[in-house]
C-alpha cells in the first residue's frame, strides 16, 4: 500500500505539524514503507492467538487513592511564558 | 402521520477519589488555579500516569450495580486532539476494551402531559468506561487571550453509554435521574450537577413509525434535569418541522440555551472527529482480578431498586411512595431508622410523613435529608402517639413544627402544648349533647333534610373542645345523636 501525498497532509495537518512539499514528500516515501512492512506482518498466520496492547504481557500497576502532590505553581508557571491570576494565558480560542 | 422519538445518553459522572485518575493531586473542588495542577496533570515531558485503584474501584462497583459484564481485562487508549485546556495533545481514555460491558437499568416513568398512568421500563447500557477530564478555559483572562486552569485536568470520570432506548423526553429525564441516584447511592459520585460532576450528552432523531432509525443530533453538555426536557422538546420539534417541510437533518453537536429554550448547531470543524485512538503505550492493559471483585462485591450496598421492591411487597407501599423514599440513600435510611424504631405496622404512616411534611418542609428550607432538623427518633416518637390515637392529625402537625423549629421530644410537646386529643365517649357526648341544644333550629333544619350542616356542627364541636376532640368519635357520636 502507497500513502498519496493528500494522506500525509492530512495526517499532517491533524498532527499540527507544517511541512512544506519536499518534507512531504519524504515523510510520504517513508511512511509508505512503513506500511509496506505492516503489509508483511499482516500475511503472518495469527488464527488462535489474542492480541496483546502492549509490548510487555505485564497488566497495570494500581496506586492507592492518595494525595502525594504539593502546589508547586509558582515553579510550573516559571517557565510559562504568560500567566495572569494564576492562569496560563494561550492566544484566544474561540468555540 | 406519527413521529417516533429516539433518544440515547452519555453521562460523564466525576468519581469521588480524593485524587486524580493518574497522579497523586488532589481533585478537591474550588481551589485557586492550578493549584493542584502537578507534573502529570501540566503533561510536563517525561512525567508517566499511574492508575488509581480508587478509580478502578468505582467503575466495578457501577458495573455490578447495573449488573454487567466487568472486563478482566481493559485497555487505555488515547484520545487525540488539540485544545489549550488538554496539555498532553490527546485524552486518556478507553475504547474498544471499556472496563464496563452491557448492562441494564430499571426506571420508574412519571408521564409528563396528559393522563397517562406511570409505567416501569428498562434502559440497556452499552458500556461505562474511565477517563481523564480536560481542564478549564477562561475566556476573556486578558485581552486577546484565553486563560487556562489545569486543576481539573486528570479528574477521574466515568463515562456511561446508554443504548438508544428512550422514546419521549420523560423517559429520557426519569433514566438520568434514576442513574444520578444510583452513582449516589452506591457512593461513586457526589453527583453535584452545578459543580459539573454530573453532565449529560443526549442524542435525539426523529422517525416516522416503522421507518429506519433518523440521523441523529447530539445536545452538549446539560447539566438539569429540567433544561434535558426542554432541550428534547424544543429539538424533537425541530427536528419533525425540518423533515416535514422537506429538508434533511445533518449530524451534528448542539448546544442548548436556556435562556431562549432553543438548541444551536455548533460550528462544524473540519476533521473534529478524527481522534485516531491508539492504545497508549504508557499504560498497561488494566486487570481486575477475582479477587478484587470478591472485594468491591463485599462492599455493595442493597441497590435503589432492590429496596424499592422490598418496601412493596413488606410494607404495601405504592409503587410511587416507594420510589419516592428511595431517591436517595439518605431519605431511604431515614426511613428505615424511622420503621425499625415505630415498627413495620407503622412504616406507611412513617412514609407519609416523610413524603408529606418531612419533605415538604425540607424542600421549604432548602435542606438535604441528612440535614433534617428532626431525626428518626423524634419522629418516631411521634408517629406512636398518632397511631395509638393520642393526638389527631392536626395536633400531629403542630408538635411536628415544634420538634422542627424547637427540637424536644413529642410527648413533652403533647403534653406542654395540651395536644391529647379526647377519646372519652361519653365526654364527646356531653359536649354534642350540649351544641345540640343551643342550636335547636339548626338540628331541625338538619333532620327535614339539610344533610349539609353535619359540617356546621362538627365545627362547633372542634371548637368546643379546642380541637382536641378524637375526629371518628365525634362523626359518630354526631351522626347517632343526628338521627333521632
Amino acid at each position: 500500500m502507497s500513502l498519496s501525498t493528500a494522506d500525509v497532509r492530512k495526517v499532517a495537518r491533524l498532527a499540527r505539524l507544517a511541512m512544506d512539499d519536499t518534507e512531504i514528500e519524504a515523510a510520504r516515501s517513508q511512511l509508505s514503507g512503513i506500511f509496506e512492512l505492516i503489509e508483511e506482518m499482516q500475511a503472518v498466520n495469527t488464527q488462535g492467538i489474542e492480541p496483546m496492547s502492549h509490548a510487555q504481557e505485564l497488566s497495570q500497576r494500581l496506586r492507592e487513592d492518595k494525595v502525594t502532590e504539593s502546589d508547586q505553581r509558582e515553579l510550573f508557571q516559571g517557565i510559562a511564558p504568560q500567566i495572569e491570576s494564576g492562569l496560563y494565558l494561550v492566544p484566544q480560542v474561540i468555540e | 402521520m406519527t413521529w417516533e422519538t429516539v433518544i440515547g445518553l452519555e453521562v460523564h459522572t466525576q468519581l469521588s477519589t480524593c485524587s486524580k485518575i493518574f497522579s497523586g493531586a488532589s481533585t478537591a473542588y474550588g481551589a485557586e488555579p492550578n493549584t493542584q495542577a502537578d507534573a502529570v496533570s501540566i503533561a510536563l515531558p517525561g512525567v508517566l500516569p499511574v492508575l488509581n485503584k480508587g478509580a478502578v474501584e468505582r467503575a466495578i462497583r457501577f458495573g455490578l450495580a447495573i449488573g454487567a459484564h466487568i472486563a478482566p481485562r481493559s485497555v487505555f487508549a488515547r484520545k487525540n486532539y488539540f485544545y489549550p485546556d488538554l496539555p498532553k495533545g490527546y485524552q486518556i481514555s478507553q475504547f474498544d476494551l471499556p472496563v464496563v460491558g452491557m448492562g441494564a437499568l430499571k426506571i420508574q416513568v412519571e408521564p409528563l402531559s396528559g393522563n397517562a398512568k406511570p409505567y416501569e421500563k428498562t434502559v440497556r447500557i452499552t458500556r461505562a468506561h474511565l477517563e481523564e477530564d480536560a481542564g478549564k478555559s477562561v475566556h476573556g483572562a486578558a485581552q486577546g487571550m484565553t486563560g487556562v486552569d489545569l486543576n481539573r485536568a486528570g479528574t477521574p470520570l466515568l463515562e456511561i453509554v446508554s443504548e438508544p432506548d428512550m422514546c419521549s423526553p420523560a423517559e429520557a429525564v426519569a433514566y438520568a435521574k434514576a442513574l444520578h441516584t444510583l452513582v449516589r447511592w452506591i457512593g461513586i459520585s457526589d453527583g453535584n450537577m452545578q459543580e459539573g460532576s454530573f453532565r449529560c450528552d443526549v442524542n435525539v432523531s426523529v422517525r416516522r413509525k416503522g421507518e429506519p432509525l433518523g440521523t441523529r443530533r447530539e445536545i452538549k453538555n446539560l447539566n438539569s434535569f429540567k433544561f434535558m426536557q426542554q432541550a428534547i422538546d424544543y429539538e424533537v420539534q425541530w427536528q419533525i418541522d425540518t423533515i416535514e417541510s422537506g429538508g434533511k437533518i445533518q449530524q451534528a453537536t448542539v448546544l442548548f440555551n436556556p435562556d431562549t429554550g432553543e438548541t444551536r448547531a455548533m460550528r462544524s470543524k473540519e476533521d473534529a472527529h478524527d481522534y485516531r485512538y491508539f492504545p497508549d503505550p504508557d499504560l498497561l492493559p488494566l486487570a481486575i482480578t477475582p479477587e478484587m471483585m470478591v472485594e468491591v462485591r463485599s462492599a455493595m450496598p442493597e441497590l435503589p431498586e432492590a429496596r424499592r421492591m422490598r418496601y412493596i411487597e413488606q410494607y404495601g407501599l405504592t409503587s410511587y411512595d416507594a420510589s419516592a423514599l428511595t431517591s436517595s440513600r439518605e431519605m431511604a435510611d431515614y426511613f428505615d431508622s424511622c420503621v425499625s424504631l415505630a415498627g413495620p405496622a407503622n412504616a406507611k404512616l412513617a412514609a407519609n410523613w416523610i413524603i408529606g411534611e418531612v419533605s415538604a418542609q425540607l424542600n421549604r428550607d432548602n435542606l438535604d435529608i441528612a440535614q433534617c432538623p428532626v431525626s428518626p427518633q423524634q419522629l418516631h416518637g411521634m408517629l406512636i402517639r398518632i397511631a395509638d390515637n393520642t393526638i389527631s392529625n392536626s395536633g400531629a402537625k403542630e408538635v411536628f413544627r415544634t420538634l422542627w423549629s424547637e427540637g424536644g421530644d413529642a410527648d413533652a410537646i403533647i403534653e406542654a402544648k395540651g395536644l391529647k386529643q379526647v377519646s372519652d365517649s361519653s365526654a364527646i357526648e356531653l359536649l354534642v349533647d350540649g351544641i345540640l341544644a343551643d342550636n335547636a333550629d339548626k338540628v331541625a333544619e338538619y333532620r327535614s333534610g339539610k344533610e349539609k350542616l353535619f359540617g356546621f356542627f362538627v365545627g362547633l364541636a372542634m371548637k368546643a373542645s379546642k380541637g382536641k376532640a378524637n375526629p371518628t368519635q365525634l362523626n359518630e357520636i354526631l351522626q347517632k345523636k343526628l338521627a333521632g
